[in-house]
């Protein structure tokens, strides 16, 4: 899947400009970024500084003003909206601050969601659902729903859900910013053996260093540019 | 088929409302199909009118009588099939409020211009038979719970009796079904010898005739031939197919009947607006989750037709079980106690009702789907 530099991610040149009326605000400014299959990435930096956004533009969530975004060798900001769609659900696996979970459906239904867009039929389904939560740890709550389950299982159900296509990247969007320490600690030793263990390539944003440590890089991103780099 | 289970769920989060809005839409349908029915009754079964049947009157108003020797002149002419004379009695029965149409005929020309009558072999003979005999429409019968054997006094209005008196004295002989939804079932039929030898004025006058032509497609011009026949004469005609001559009675009582159907109308679609409003609410209240489905892999398509699929679900579920009450209730019958008496749910209508349930379903969940359509991933995610 990686590209023939090693990079799973390129970013090349990225500009990303929102527009409120007339005001143009400039988030990202000519960004470059490489990321090796495998691994664990942290982006760290102020609100505001344009991590979320980064985050958003690597998982086909959004689409850059300028520049280009390269996953496993293809250009997901030139892929019509239909083709980026099935990009997402093929190879990119999402986790959530506020976990996302759809409350009218059970542990198992949500983590089963994005295999409905497969051609798998429910039998199996179920079977990489089970594999799922049992990576996860939660087979004995795959009937219960969000709101019977606590944050740090909420945030486990999600990361099932987010692996359970098994997609090439991980993108994780401040997953431990709604956590206690214990919770946080917990959903931290799953993302660094699946990063580890099922060779998972991850991004987390996050704001909290302890966080952070588990990453085998961290980049600073102030003011939409790229300032420190940190190697574990 | 994979997604109907997240449908279903999203139709459960809120189970009140959801049965609220089935209500409404249930209630909708109803009044639509009592829409239809009264509809029809004030149509007075124009659409069962035959279409190779003239009705000819005096041509200038149906109060004015024709002579009975018409009736065979009108045979005479080329395309004319059968001519059997009718006339208004106009009696009461008991009270005024009781009304429901006497008509004086000639009892074998009725069987004959009317097959959509159904009578058993002993009711045909016994009405050729029987001098005094009446055959009663099944509503009327119902209406007043008559039955064969009985004798049924009828107060005159109009026509007196040779001896001075207004009571006229019927047997019923039988009692008619309509061999087509939406036959006139409340008519009063007594035979003309009866009635031209006792009445103490006006014989040999009837009041208007019913005419059966040969080829239904040359109607009008048979129409034509027959007023030109009577043209210059004392009494002239105007024929005019049956349905058409319905239609103009119909549109005595009309204006009640658009009243009443405008109203229902406004009713109608006030629910209609009020449930495409709260599956505006259900998808404006779970915006962040649709986003959430597209980040999952879910098209922008897909998820329009997620949320439209709902809307359907919930438009065709209450139409139908709207439908199917408004169906069952018309059926007890009319629920004036009389004043409608064609009353019944048109099976066209019901088609029709059908696919408005579609329709409804569309119109509905059109502006949120299209909500769900324009929403972009990264913003929706954050709220």
């Amino acid at each position: 899947m990686a590209e023939g530099n090693g990079a799973l991610v390129s970013v090349k040149d990225v500009d990303k400009i929102f527009r409120r009326g007339s005001e143009e605000i400039h988030v990202l400014g000519g960004l470059d970024l490489e990321i090796p299959e495998g691994e664990f990435l942290a982006l760290m930096g102020p609100s505001g500084s344009g991590k979320s956004t980064l985050l958003n533009l690597i998982g086909g969530l959004d689409r850059p003003t300028q520049g280009s975004i390269s996953v496993g060798g293809q250009r997901i900001d030139q892929l019509p909206e239909r083709q980026l769609a099935r990009w997402r659900g093929r190879h990119v696996g999402l986790i959530f601050q506020f976990y996302n979970l759809l409350p009218v459906l059970n542990a198992e239904r949500n983590v089963e969601l994005p295999l409905l867009l497969t051609h798998l039929g429910r039998k199996e389904r179920m079977k990489h659902v089970a594999t799922a939560l049992e990576i996860v740890g939660l087979s004995h709550r795959r009937g219960h729903y969000p709101r019977t389950l606590s944050g740090g299982e909420q945030q486990r159900v999600g990361i099932a859900r987010a692996i359970v296509t098994d997609p090439t990247l991980l993108l994780c969007d401040e997953p431990t910013g709604d956590l206690d320490r214990a919770s946080s600690d917990g959903v931290l030793d799953l993302l660094s053996a699946l990063n580890r263990e099922h060779g998972k390539t991850i991004i987390m944003v996050t704001h909290d260093p302890h966080a952070a440590e588990r990453a085998s890089r961290t980049l600073y991103l102030d003011k939409g540019q790229l300032s420190v780099e940190k190697a574990a | 088929m994979r997604f109907l289970g997240l449908i279903w769920s999203n139709l459960r989060r809120k189970k009140l409302r959801t049965s609220l809005t089935l209500l409404s839409i249930l209630v909708a349908f109803v009044l639509f199909g009592y829409l239809v029915a009264i509809e029809a009754a004030f149509s007075m079964g124009v659409q069962v009118a035959g279409l190779d049947r003239l009705v000819v009157r005096h041509k200038i108003s149906i109060i004015q009588f024709l002579p009975i020797s018409y009736e065979a002149r009108m045979e005479s002419l080329p395309g004319v099939d059968a001519a059997s004379h009718q006339t208004w009695f106009g009696g009461i029965y008991q009270k005024p409020t009781n009304f429901f149409a006497q008509i004086p005929v000639d009892a074998e020309e009725l069987l004959d211009m009317y097959p959509e009558y159904i009578l058993s072999p002993e009711e045909e003979a016994a009405w050729l038979s029987t001098k005094t005999g009446a055959l009663v429409g099944r509503a009327t019968a119902n209406r007043f719970g008559w039955k064969v054997g009985d004798r049924i006094p009828i107060q005159a209005t109009i026509w007196t009796k040779k001896d001075g008196s207004r009571t006229w004295e019927f047997d019923v002989v039988g009692i008619f079904d309509g061999a087509k939804q939406g036959t006139d079932l409340t008519n009063f039929f007594f035979r003309y010898d009866y009635f031209d030898e006792a009445r103490s004025f006006g014989e040999g006058q009837i009041g208007w005739y019913m005419v059966r032509v040969k080829d239904p497609s040359k109607a009008a011009e048979v129409a034509a031939a027959i007023d030109r026949e009577f043209a210059n004469s004392s009494a002239e005609t105007k024929a005019e197919p049956e349905g058409a001559f319905l239609q103009g009675f119909a549109k005595q009582v009309g204006n009640i009947g658009a009243i009443m159907i405008a109203i229902l109308s406004a009713v109608f679609f006030t629910i209609l607006i009020v449930a495409a409003n709260t599956m505006a609410q259900s998808v404006r209240e779970r915006t962040s989750e649709l986003a959430v489905l597209k980040s999952l892999g879910f098209t922008h398509r897909g998820v329009m037709l997620l949320v439209l699929a709902e809307s359907c679900w919930l438009g065709v579920t209450g139409g139908l079980v709207g439908l199917a009450l408004a169906w069952y209730l018309i059926s007890l019958g009319d629920p004036t106690g009389g004043a409608l008496p064609n009353f019944y749910f048109p099976t066209d209508k019901l088609l029709i009702g059908i696919v408005l349930t579609v329709l409804l379903g569309l119109a509905a969940g059109i502006f949120p789907s299209l909500q769900a359509l324009r929403l972009k991933i990264a913003d929706a995610i954050r709220r």
